[in-house]
């Protein structure tokens, strides 16, 4: 367990576990990592978490490097039974594009981008069954203070990748529609052109909506999954009868989020496919 | 649980693994399934394709044999017709040669029999004749009697 100031707490505990490895520029001009929360949380905005990204970007590498590999050495005959169950997950996100995107537009990036954000979420979610304190522990064994390994439970990951989303909903609106039909869409719905204000006002919101919810609904769901294994890990210390109560406590929850991690990646898949799709479409 | 830089970080991350997945990812993949699966969808139609034909070579093949067999059973009929004309021809030579032979056998049988009664006939009327010359050696004059003794062998032979 990790301790605050050499002093084991519950309370410690639990920071520890939600706290991110920070590099930011100080209050003072001056860069460097964070040594605790509060470091962190004044360096504002201009601060990265360093272990977010690199387990985001590394899941997301062997995602890319695997699939590529097996792309590579395809087998038409034979295949063996992983080449099988990632041509299934080829084709998964093929079908969910062909199911949910507007057939009256064509775009090749849709199943790309359903591929990626499903198998990206889903990676990255799957780090939330690894026993919370092994990895962590292993990086304060290696002199790395914090260490969140589930960069789904980051807000930043989850709003980021929604940002990227909406970048893309923007794009292809006025792509398709042009920056007038664009406007239009905004303007003269639901109401009629002679409502435009509030027009403007529920469709903003609407707009704005989408990627915000996209982004907290994936990162409350794992956050909450998160804390709730930390709390459990908590019973582990507390006792031989109360640790083994935690134990079923924590096996019944991770096979409970062996539904929710896939669930919650294709979510984030789908709605990505909607939301493009409604922005192919014209109205 | 700060807002910071990560979130742009992981923005532009998201737009680079997207284009390496469009790029190399994707193409390479799909690709190979689509091959494949029209590979198969081939395979299948010229499976569906050989079957057909198999069927139809057999329906030939069937009609062939039907063929083949109304022919032999022509041919064992008309064979067997030939026989029987034949087996009725050699009877009814047969039996023309038979009568044939046996109307010349009996004619012939006639005409000795007849050859045999002329020259009995001839003995008999010489006989008669030597036999009345001697009971009527002397009574009978031989000049005056001949046209009776002729009349006599005209009866005789007539008989």
């Amino acid at each position: 367990m990790a301790s605050e100031n050499g002093e084991l707490t519950g309370a410690g505990y639990i920071k520890h576990h939600l706290t991110n490895l920070t590099y930011g520029q100080y209050p003072d001009g001056t860069w460097g990592m964070a040594h605790s929360a509060a470091d962190a949380k004044s360096m504002g905005f201009t601060a990265i978490h360093v272990d977010s990204m690199l387990w985001s970007i590394g899941l997301g590498l062997l995602f890319l490097l695997i699939f590529r590999s097996f792309a590579n050495s395809f087998k038409k005959e034979n295949p063996s039974r992983a080449q099988v169950a990632v041509e299934s997950i080829f084709q998964f996100a093929q079908d969910s594009k062909n199911s949910s995107f507007t057939p009256h537009a064509k775009n090749d990036y849709i199943a790309p981008i359903a591929l990626t954000v499903f198998v990206w979420v889903l990676f990255m979610n799957i780090m939330d069954i690894v026993p919370i304190d092994w990895l962590p522990e292993l990086f304060v064994l290696m002199g790395v203070e914090y260490m969140k390994v589930v960069p789904t439970t980051d807000p930043n990951i989850t709003l980021g990748m929604a940002l990227s989303v909406f970048i893309m909903i923007v794009y292809y609106s006025i792509k398709v529609k042009g920056p007038g039909g664009f406007f239009k869409e905004l303007a003269f719905q639901p109401f009629g052109p002679k409502m435009l204000p509030f027009n403007l006002l529920l469709e903003t919101v609407a707009l704005l909506a989408k990627p915000l919810s996209l982004g907290l609904r994936l990162f409350g769901n794992l956050y909450a999954a998160e804390l709730i294994f930390i709390l459990i890990a908590m019973t582990f210390s507390a006792g031989i009868g109360v640790g083994l109560l935690g134990g079923f406590a924590q096996m019944g929850w991770a096979i409970f989020h062996i539904l929710v991690i896939p669930l919650q990646a294709y979510i984030f898949m789908m709605l990505t496919i909607v939301y493009l799709s409604q922005a192919h479409e014209h109205h | 649980m700060n807002i910071n830089l990560t979130l742009i970080g992981q923005s532009i991350t998201f737009f680079l693994f997207v284009w390496f997945c469009k790029k190399f990812v994707w193409p390479p993949m799909m690709g190979a399934m689509e091959a494949r699966q029209k590979e198969i969808a081939d395979g299948l139609a010229a499976a569906e394709q050989g079957q057909k034909a198999q069927e139809v070579a057999e329906k030939e093949a069937a009609e062939l044999v039907a063929q083949a067999k109304t022919q032999a059973a022509e041919i064992i009929a008309s064979a067997e017709k030939r026989g029987n004309t034949v087996v009725e021809e050699a009877q009814e030579t047969a039996t023309s040669e038979k009568a044939r032979i046996l109307d010349s056998a009996q004619s012939e049988v006639e005409q000795q029999v007849f050859a045999a009664r002329e020259e009995l006939r001839g003995q008999v009327s010489s006989i008669a004749v030597a036999a009345a010359s001697k009971i009527a050696e002397k009574e009978i004059d031989e000049s005056a009697h001949a046209a009776l003794i002729d009349d006599l062998v005209q009866q005789l032979k007539a008989s």
